[in-house]
């Protein structure tokens, strides 16, 4: 993107206007599966404020959001309605794994817990910590607006 | 809150319940244990509940223990209350391993419909005669019963993604026609 000096007009393709556009208002849904969530509201709230980043706005419908943070454990009981949320969500849409549960189990390795999400929806951003911290999370949101910057549109 | 008498208490429930064996246990804190054996198992709660001297109105918690390998392998513990007299107690069930079924307790205490529930989807102990015989905490389709000694705890399995369908296909063209007919 660059701004003309004489007219006021700004030169851009609509790749990076998209790309632009998709990473600055990522919309999480509201979706915490356990303590893990504790955090990721911290992190909306005003001390951590996900706004600075344009990701505040935690959507209670699938359909009007475009990442599912994964927020806890995840048990196999519930592996069908995480699934089920991730598949109403609109394309295009990410996933963050947040914590050591959703990413590979956590402590819990036993008949009931699925030993990381990845086996149920595609992962993009891995943020590790049992829970992570606010910051950690932020930085994981970061890291995928990274990510989405660099998306192909074709 | 004082211990009940045993031979008191064995001496009420005999009244309704004839021939029945009762056997005490020790107990560590104040609520008396005593096990009845197995086929006694509604006719005594029916007296727990509804003898004047007893009145256990309340199931407070029905669960089970697996003491595998030994026989008989589990002993299901029914925690009562009795809010009139101020007591509790804690009635005792053996059961074997290859005969693990017992009558259910629902009429009496309907609280014990979710509780015999949870008992059968976690320990496998059949309750003969229970209105709603599903699983209450693991998925519908698990095989197991993981609160058994001897349940491989970190078995590795794929999990599922999807439900399977509620609905066959045809019931769900018939829902779709029906929606599209009655919003035109």
């Amino acid at each position: 993107m660059g701004l003309e000096a004489e007219i006021p007009v700004l030169t851009t393709t609509v790749e990076k206007m998209v790309q632009w556009a998709r990473r600055s208002s990522i919309w999480p849904v509201s979706f915490g599966l356990a303590c893990c969530a504790i955090e990721m509201m911290a992190m909306s709230a005003s001390r951590y404020d996900i706004a600075r980043f344009g990701a505040e706005v935690f959507r209670g419908s699938p359909r009007q959001a475009d990442l599912m943070i994964v927020a806890g454990r995840l048990s196999r009981k519930m592996a069908p309605a995480l699934r089920r949320i991730y598949d109403q969500m609109p394309e295009p849409k990410w996933v963050i794994s947040m914590g050591a549960c959703a990413s590979i189990g956590g402590v819990f390795d036993n008949y009931a817990l699925v030993q990381g999400v990845d086996q149920i929806v595609p992962v993009d951003v891995y943020v590790p910590g049992c829970p992570p911290r606010p910051e950690s999370l932020i930085y994981g949101i970061v890291q995928l607006q990274r990510k989405i910057a660099l998306q192909k549109l074709a | 809150m004082a211990l009940p008498d045993f031979t008191a208490l064995v001496a009420s429930l005999h009244e309704e319940v004839p021939g029945a064996t009762f056997e005490a246990a020790p107990t560590v804190d104040l609520h008396a244990t005593i096990y009845a054996s197995r086929d006694d198992v509604p006719a005594v709660a029916r007296a727990l509940r509804d003898r004047p001297e007893l009145r256990y109105s309340l199931l407070a918690e029905l669960t089970a223990v697996d003491f595998h390998p030994r026989e008989p392998r589990f002993e299901l513990v029914y925690l009562l209350v009795s809010l009139e007299h101020r007591r509790r107690l804690r009635l005792k069930v053996r059961l074997r391993g290859d005969d693990a079924r017992v009558r259910t307790v629902t009429g009496v205490w309907p609280a014990a419909n979710w509780l015999e529930r949870e008992v059968w989807d976690l320990f496998g102990i059949v309750f003969d005669g229970h209105p709603d015989p599903r699983r209450l905490l693991m998925p519908e389709d698990w095989e197991g019963f993981p609160l058994r000694k001897d349940y491989p705890v970190q078995i590795q399995m794929k999990p599922r993604a999807s439900e399977p369908l509620q609905v066959s296909e045809q019931e769900f063209r018939a829902n779709l026609q029906r929606d599209r007919l009655t919003r035109s």
